[in-house]
C-alpha cells in the first residue's frame, strides 16, 4: 500500500466511498490502515434495494482481501459462516436461472445479458439478481433473491457476491481470446443487413460468440442474424511498438536543417554555373570521330574496365549482373544483423574496395587516358575530358 | 480613418491584417499554419505545423533526434531529391527553347548562351546539377551502406534505391545526347556500344535504344521523350515508394 501514489489512492478512496456511501476520509484512513474499518451505517444498508451498496466492495481488488478490509468484515463473525455459504449457493442457482430466463426473454446471448445486468447492478447499487429478474420480466425480484436478501443486511451481502466472482472468469476468457468478436444474436428478418456486414469485414478476427448461445424458442433457426459489436484484433497489421525514443519536432528542427541544406545546395549550383561554362563542342558530325571518345564520367570506370577485359565481360556482365542485381541483393546476402562497424569489418572492407576501385578507375578514365584511350600523363600530354573543357583550359 | 491622416505604415499593417483574417486566406491556410494570425510557438503548434501541411506526406510530426543531426544522413537523400526538383525546374525552362530535331537541337542549345535571358545560367545549372545528382545519389548510397541502414526492415528500400540509382544514371545519360554536339554524339556512341555487348540480344537492345543501328535523327526524339517524360515519371513513382518506405520502416535507421 505504501508505494501507491497519493493521488491514485485518493481517487480509489473516493470511488469506494461513493459506492459505499461513506465519507471519503474514513475510507482513505482505512486504506492506509490508520483507522479501524467502520461498518456501514445500518440506515444505508437496511433497505432491500440497497444492500448491494456493499457489492462493489469485492471488486477485482478482492483478490487481496487482507489488505482491503471490507466494511462488512467486523460484522462477519456475527453472521455464522454456514448461513452465508448456502445463501451464496442458492443465489448462484437463482442468478443462473434468472439469467437463462432474461436471455430468453430478450432473445440475447446469456453472456451479454449477464454483462449488461452486472453493469447495471453495479451502477444502480442493486443485486444482479434484481436486475436479471426485471429483465426476465418477473416484476418481483423477491421471488428469486429476496427471501435471503430481505430480512437481514448481513445475509444480503453474499447475494451480489457471485456476480463479481463470475465476472472474473468471464473477463479472463476475453483476455485469453483476444481475437474474439463479440456478436449479439438478434431475431431479425433475414433481409436485415445489420449484421451480415460483419462477416464481410476484412479483419482477421473470427466470427465467434465467446460462449454458446442458448437457442431462442421464439425465433426459428436461420432467421437469426448476427450483429457485429466489436472487433478485437489479435495482432495489428503493423507492429506498433512504442519504444521510448528521443524525438524532436520536425518543425522546426528538421525543417530548418533541410531548408538550410536546400539553400546551400542552390547557392552552390548557381555559383558553379556562373563560374563554369557547360561545354558545347562543334555540332555532331558522324564523320569526325574524336580521339579519344569517352563516355560520360560515371561510365568511364566501365569504359576503363572495358579496355582491360573482353567486352562480353566488362560491358555487360560486370555492370548489369554485379552492378545491379548484385547491389540489390546486398541486404539479402548480408544477413549479419549488426550495424556496428566493428561487427561488419568484412562488409565494410568489400564496399570500400568497391568505392576506391571505381573511384580509381574513373579517375584514370578521366585524367589518364589520352589519344586512342591510351595511358597518358595529364601533366605531360594534357587532359582529355571535354565535360570540363572550359575549366581545364581555364587560363 | 475619416481624417485621412493614417500613415502608410498603419494602412499597410491594417491591410495585411485584413488580408490575414479574410475568409480566402482562412480557407488557404490550414489550422495551425505558422502564417496564420496569432500563431504562437508551442509544442502543440509545432505538431500542427506538420500535421496541417502538405509536407505531412513526407515528414512525420516528430523525428528521432539523431536523424536530425546533419552528421548522420548528411542530408544526402534529401539533397538528391532536391537536386531532382531543381533539375525539373531548370529542365522545364530549357524545354521552352529546345526542339529535339537534328536541324534544331544544336543551334537551340547554342542560342541559349546568346539570345535567351539567363539561358546560359539555367543551362549550366541543369548540366552541373545533373552531374551533382549522380554524385550525391552515389554518396547517399555509400552513407546508407556504411550505416548498415539497408538491414531489416529496410532491405526492400535498398532495392528501391538501386533502381533509383539506375534511373538517375539513365536520366543523366539520355540528357547527355540532347545538345547534339560532338561530345554528346560520341559519348552516347561509346555508351550504347557498351550496351551492344549484352549477350544474346545485344544488337536488339542497342537498336531499341538508338532507334536504329547507330545514333540517328530518331535517336534524339526517342531520348528526348525518355529524358523529359518517361524517366522522370518513373523516378517520381519510385521516389514516392522510397520516401514512404523510409517512414514505414521506422524512420531513419538508428545510430551506430
Ligand atoms: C534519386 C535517388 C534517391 C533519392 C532522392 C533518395 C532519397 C532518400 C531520402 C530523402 C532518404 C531519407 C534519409 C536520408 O536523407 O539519408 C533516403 C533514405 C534511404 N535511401 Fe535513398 N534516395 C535515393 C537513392 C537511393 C539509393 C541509390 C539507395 C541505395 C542503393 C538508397 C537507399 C536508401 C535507404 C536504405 C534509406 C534508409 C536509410 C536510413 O533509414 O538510414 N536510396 N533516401
Amino acid at each position: 500500500m505504501a508505494d501507491i501514489p497519493e493521488d491514485l489512492l485518493r481517487r480509489s478512496a473516493e470511488a469506494k466511498a461513493k459506492a459505499l456511501g461513506l465519507p471519503v476520509e474514513q475510507v482513505l484512513a482505512e486504506m492506509k490502515g490508520e483507522a479501524p474499518p467502520t461498518p456501514p451505517e445500518p440506515a444505508k444498508a437496511a433497505p432491500a434495494p440497497e444492500p448491494a451498496k456493499a457489492a462493489p466492495a469485492p471488486e477485482p481488488a478482492a483478490s487481496e482481501p487482507v489488505t482491503e478490509p471490507e466494511p462488512v468484515a467486523p460484522e462477519a463473525p456475527a453472521a455464522p459462516a454456514p448461513v452465508a455459504a448456502p445463501a451464496t449457493a442458492a443465489a448462484d442457482v437463482d442468478v443462473d436461472e434468472l439469467l437463462k430466463k432474461a436471455a430468453a426473454a430478450g432473445g440475447l446471448p446469456e453472456s451479454l445479458v449477464k454483462r449488461s445486468a452486472e453493469a447495471k447492478a453495479k451502477s444502480l447499487g442493486v443485486p444482479v439478481a434484481t436486475i436479471l429478474a426485471e429483465m426476465a420480466g418477473e416484476e418481483a425480484p423477491a421471488a428469486a433473491a429476496a427471501p435471503s436478501a430481505a430480512p437481514a443486511p448481513a445475509q444480503s451481502q453474499p447475494a451480489p457476491a457471485p456476480a463479481p466472482a463470475a465476472a472474473a472468469p468471464a473477463a479472463a476468457q476475453e483476455v485469453a481470446a483476444p481475437a474474439a468478436v463479440a456478436v449479439e444474436d438478434k431475431p431479425a428478418a433475414p433481409s436485415s443487413n445489420g449484421g451480415s456486414n460483419g462477416s464481410a469485414n476484412g479483419a482477421k478476427a473470427a466470427m465467434v460468440s465467446p460462449r454458446p448461445v442458448a437457442p431462442d424458442a421464439n425465433v426459428p433457426e436461420g432467421v437469426r442474424t448476427q450483429r457485429l459489436l466489436t472487433v478485437v484484433k489479435a495482432r495489428a497489421i503493423q507492429q506498433v511498438k512504442a519504444d521510448p525514443t528521443d524525438k524532436v519536432n520536425t518543425w522546426p528542427h528538421l525543417m530548418i536543417a533541410e531548408f538550410t541544406a536546400l539553400l546551400a545546395m542552390t547557392a552552390f549550383v548557381i555559383l558553379l554555373s556562373v563560374i563554369l561554362q557547360a561545354p558545347l563542342l562543334e555540332q555532331a558530325n558522324f564523320n569526325a570521330t574524336p580521339n579519344p571518345s569517352k563516355a560520360p564520367w560515371y561510365f568511364l570506370g566501365l569504359q576503363e574496365l572495358l579496355s582491360y577485359f573482353d567486352p562480353q565481360i566488362a560491358g555487360v556482365t560486370v555492370p548489369t549482373i554485379i552492378g545491379l542485381v548484385g547491389f540489390m541483393m546486398i541486404p539479402y546476402v548480408d544477413r549479419n544483423p549488426s550495424t556496428k562497424p566493428s561487427d561488419r569489418k568484412f562488409a565494410i572492407m568489400l564496399y570500400t574496395i568497391f568505392l576506391t576501385g571505381s573511384a580509381t578507375l574513373t579517375i584514370i578514365g578521366v585524367l589518364f587516358r589520352g589519344e586512342g584511350f591510351n595511358f597518358a600523363y595529364p601533366w605531360r600530354d594534357g587532359i582529355f575530358f571535354d565535360d570540363l573543357k572550359d575549366w581545364v583550359n581555364f587560363e | 480613418m475619416a481624417n485621412g491622416n493614417t500613415s502608410l505604415r498603419e494602412r499597410l499593417s491594417e491591410a495585411t491584417d485584413k488580408l490575414a483574417s479574410s475568409s480566402f486566406v482562412e480557407s488557404v491556410l490550414r489550422p495551425g499554419s505558422p502564417f496564420k494570425k496569432g500563431y504562437s510557438d508551442s509544442p502543440r503548434n509545432r505538431s500542427y505545423v506538420i500535421m496541417n501541411n502538405v509536407l505531412y506526406h513526407l515528414h512525420p510530426v516528430k523525428v528521432k533526434r539523431h536523424g536530425v543531426k546533419l552528421s548522420y544522413t548528411l542530408c544526402l537523400g534529401g539533397l538528391s531529391f532536391f537536386l531532382f526538383i531543381l533539375l525539373t525546374i531548370t529542365g522545364i525552362f530549357l524545354m521552352f527553347y529546345y526542339a529535339p530535331t537534328v536541324e534544331n537541337a544544336y543551334t537551340d542549345v547554342a542560342a541559349l548562351s546568346t539570345s535567351v535571358a539567363f539561358g546560359s545560367l539555367v543551362r549550366n545549372m541543369h548540366r552541373w546539377g545533373a552531374h551533382l545528382m549522380v554524385l550525391v545519389v552515389f554518396l547517399h548510397m555509400s552513407r546508407v551502406f556504411y550505416h548498415g541502414a539497408y538491414k531489416p526492415p529496410r532491405e526492400f528500400n535498398w532495392v528501391v534505391g538501386v533502381i533509383l540509382l539506375l534511373l538517375t544514371l539513365l536520366l543523366s545519360f539520355t540528357g547527355y545526347l540532347l545538345p547534339w554536339d560532338q561530345l554528346a554524339l560520341w559519348a552516347v556512341t561509346v555508351g550504347t556500344n557498351m550496351a551492344g555487348f549484352v549477350p544474346v540480344f545485344g544488337a536488339q537492345v542497342k537498336f531499341a535504344l538508338l532507334a536504329g543501328a547507330e545514333v540517328t535523327a530518331g535517336t534524339i526524339l526517342r531520348w528526348y521523350v525518355l529524358h523529359v517524360l518517361f524517366f522522370p515519371f518513373i523516378i517520381v513513382l519510385f521516389m514516392a515508394v522510397h520516401f514512404w518506405r523510409v517512414r514505414k520502416d521506422g524512420g531513419i535507421s538508428g545510430p551506430l
